[in-house]
């Protein structure tokens, strides 16, 4: 009996040991919450944060934009990400906006197609099934087939928050990736679709959007308009605690900038 | 003499514990996996209303609102299976006939052994070869602006099914007894007569079972169909893009949340009873072949 009390006893100090050692070492906690299109820039920012800073902790909550800027409202983490810019209305609850980069989306064709430049309102016309045929946009007499994303998406929620198809669109094929959604495009001479700007190369062919040809310039000066920005929402009167603003400004730092590129969006540097 | 004995039989016994743990391994993971399934599968089902859930034609998890009808899945996933039996079943089937009671025995053994190698290609190479080489090809062939449809998948489910279809029939026409062949011939029947009103009957649970399998094959394949439907909650059309249970499944469970989710398990179950199902009706069919 006497010799359980004892081994329960030294398991209790080196339990407690552990967690003073614990509490210790990591150095400070950021989390942030929000936009599923943003998992891949804000995981790749932590990632090199917590390399650059050991002992801290990094958390990323993939739950949307709008659960975001709820979260960070009540307070449940330090910086909440959007992938719209905010409301009036969020505003108005004391919620500030720091852009950290700009998502570009490529409208993309096949090589052999003749169109080169299509209007938003057109494009938004492809995708809801209003215009169904190539030569009512200048191409040759041949249906349009529409490849799109899965629900869920971050690419298909951005291109159908900016043409204004939510839920209307009339998809041909919904792919899982945007390299499958590249591939079929370059294989199909009548298909249109959508992509990240950074990961679209010369197998297919990104048309102008209101004749402004998408590149990292003009999703910069906010001319080209199929793009939208990404958001950190942070509180207007609570300060951030000391690692969630060394997070927070590393990551709207031009340090930053090669990383931000990397995860296929363009930084506001 | 007597401990020897004695030792002996412990040591059966210990083995006996042992593999009777093994056996377990295998129970407990169909356990796990099955109470696991109804658990995380139900609560969706509960809030969206079987009815709604089941036969609701409109599937629209990211919508406001949302709307989860998976009707589609259902019938794509029933008729794509049907086509790939009414393709895959008559080819296997005959192909069978030819192997067991035709062909010469080095013929039998090639191509034997080019059937377990088509059982063997990984569901992501048919669905490669589909997307590259059949998905353009009905584009061209039929005239229609996409390839990626329901056809297409029927096509690559037809030919992945065959294996189990040719194995399997096979195995039930060898055993059909020498006896019967030899008395259909001398009362005076062709060949031809012999096989087909004679061996296939006498093996047709074991046939039937073939059949069964190949369904069950059919209807859980999700790699190779996502490749090559569209992908699209369409109502099936035979030109049409199309998702079946499994591919409603894979392709939204890297971005679904909440009730999305939760239906996507609900999908799932919904799966898992069909193939519980064609396992019974399975076991069913071999049993009868034994009474026989």
């Amino acid at each position: 009996m006497k010799k359980i009390m004892y081994v329960m006893l030294i398991m209790v100090l080196v339990m407690g040991g552990l967690f003073a050692q614990g509490t210790k070492e990591s150095g400070g906690m950021v989390s942030t919450d929000g936009s599923t299109s943003m998992e891949k820039i804000i995981g790749a920012l932590g990632e090199k944060f917590v390399a650059d800073n050991s002992g801290v902790t990094f958390t990323y909550n993939p739950t949307g934009s709008g659960s975001g800027i709820t979260a960070v409202a009540e307070g449940r983490c330090d910086i909440g990400l959007s992938s719209r810019a905010l409301k009036d209305s969020e505003k108005a609850k004391g919620l500030k906006e720091t852009v950290l980069a700009y998502d570009g989306i490529a409208i993309i064709v096949n090589n052999a197609n003749a169109v080169t430049d299509l209007t938003l309102d057109q494009i938004a016309k492809m995708y809801t099934g209003q215009i169904t045929n190539w030569k009512e946009v200048g191409g040759k007499d041949a249906s349009i087939v529409l490849i799109g994303r899965e629900a869920g998406s971050g690419t298909r929620d951005g291109f159908e928050t900016i043409t204004k198809t939510k839920d209307k669109c009339a998809y041909r094929q919904e792919l899982t990736s945007t390299g499958d959604v590249i591939a079929t495009v370059a294989r199909n001479a009548d298909a249109i679709g959508y992509a990240s700007l950074a990961s679209v190369k010369d197998t297919v062919k990104s048309v102008s959007v209101g004749g402004v040809v998408p590149s990292e310039k003009t999703v910069k000066d906010g001319s080209y308009v199929v793009q939208r920005p990404f958001v950190l929402v942070t509180k207007v009167d609570t300060p951030l605690s000391k690692t969630a603003q060394e997070f927070f400004d590393y990551i709207t730092s031009p340090k930053a900038t090669p990383i931000i590129s990397a995860s296929g969006a363009v930084s506001t540097h | 003499m007597r401990q020897t004995k004695n030792l002996k039989r412990t040591v059966e016994k210990v083995i006996q514990i042992v593999f009777l743990m093994l056996g377990l391994v295998t129970v407990g993971c169909v356990l796990l996996i099955t109470v696991y399934i109804i658990i995380s599968g139900l609560p969706a089902i509960r809030e969206i209303g079987l009815v709604d859930f089941l036969f609701g034609k409109r599937w629209a998890s990211t919508a406001t609102p949302p709307s989860y009808g998976i009707l589609p899945f259902i019938l794509t996933s029933v008729y794509g299976t049907a086509g790939a039996i009414v393709l895959g079943v008559p080819v296997g089937f005959l192909t069978a006939v030819y192997l067991s009671k035709v062909a010469s025995k080095r013929v039998k053994e090639l191509v034997s052994e080019a059937v377990s190698l088509l059982a063997g290609i990984p569901s992501v190479v048919y669905g490669l070869v589909g997307m590259l080489v059949l998905v353009p090809a009905i584009r061209t062939i039929f005239g229609i602006p996409d390839g990626a449809s329901l056809l297409a998948a029927i096509l690559v489910l037809s030919v992945m099914i065959l294996p189990s279809i040719v194995k399997v029939s096979i195995t039930a026409l060898d055993a059909v007894p020498e006896e019967y062949e030899q008395a259909s011939l001398a009362l005076g029947a062709t060949k031809t007569e012999t096989w087909f009103r004679v061996s296939v009957p006498a093996a047709k649970s074991g046939i039937a079972a073939a059949v069964v399998l190949g369904v069950g094959r059919a209807i859980g394949e999700a790699m190779a169909v996502m490749m090559v439907s569209g992908n699209v909650p369409n109502m099936p059309q035979l030109f049409q893009s199309v998702r079946f249970l499994t591919t409603a499944v894979a392709s939204e469970m890297s971005y679904s949340a909440g009730l999305q989710r939760q239906a996507l398990f609900s999908i799932a179950l919904v799966l898992y009873l069909f193939i519980l199902l064609i396992n019974a009706v399975f076991n069913v069919l071999l049993k009868g072949g034994k009474k026989q």
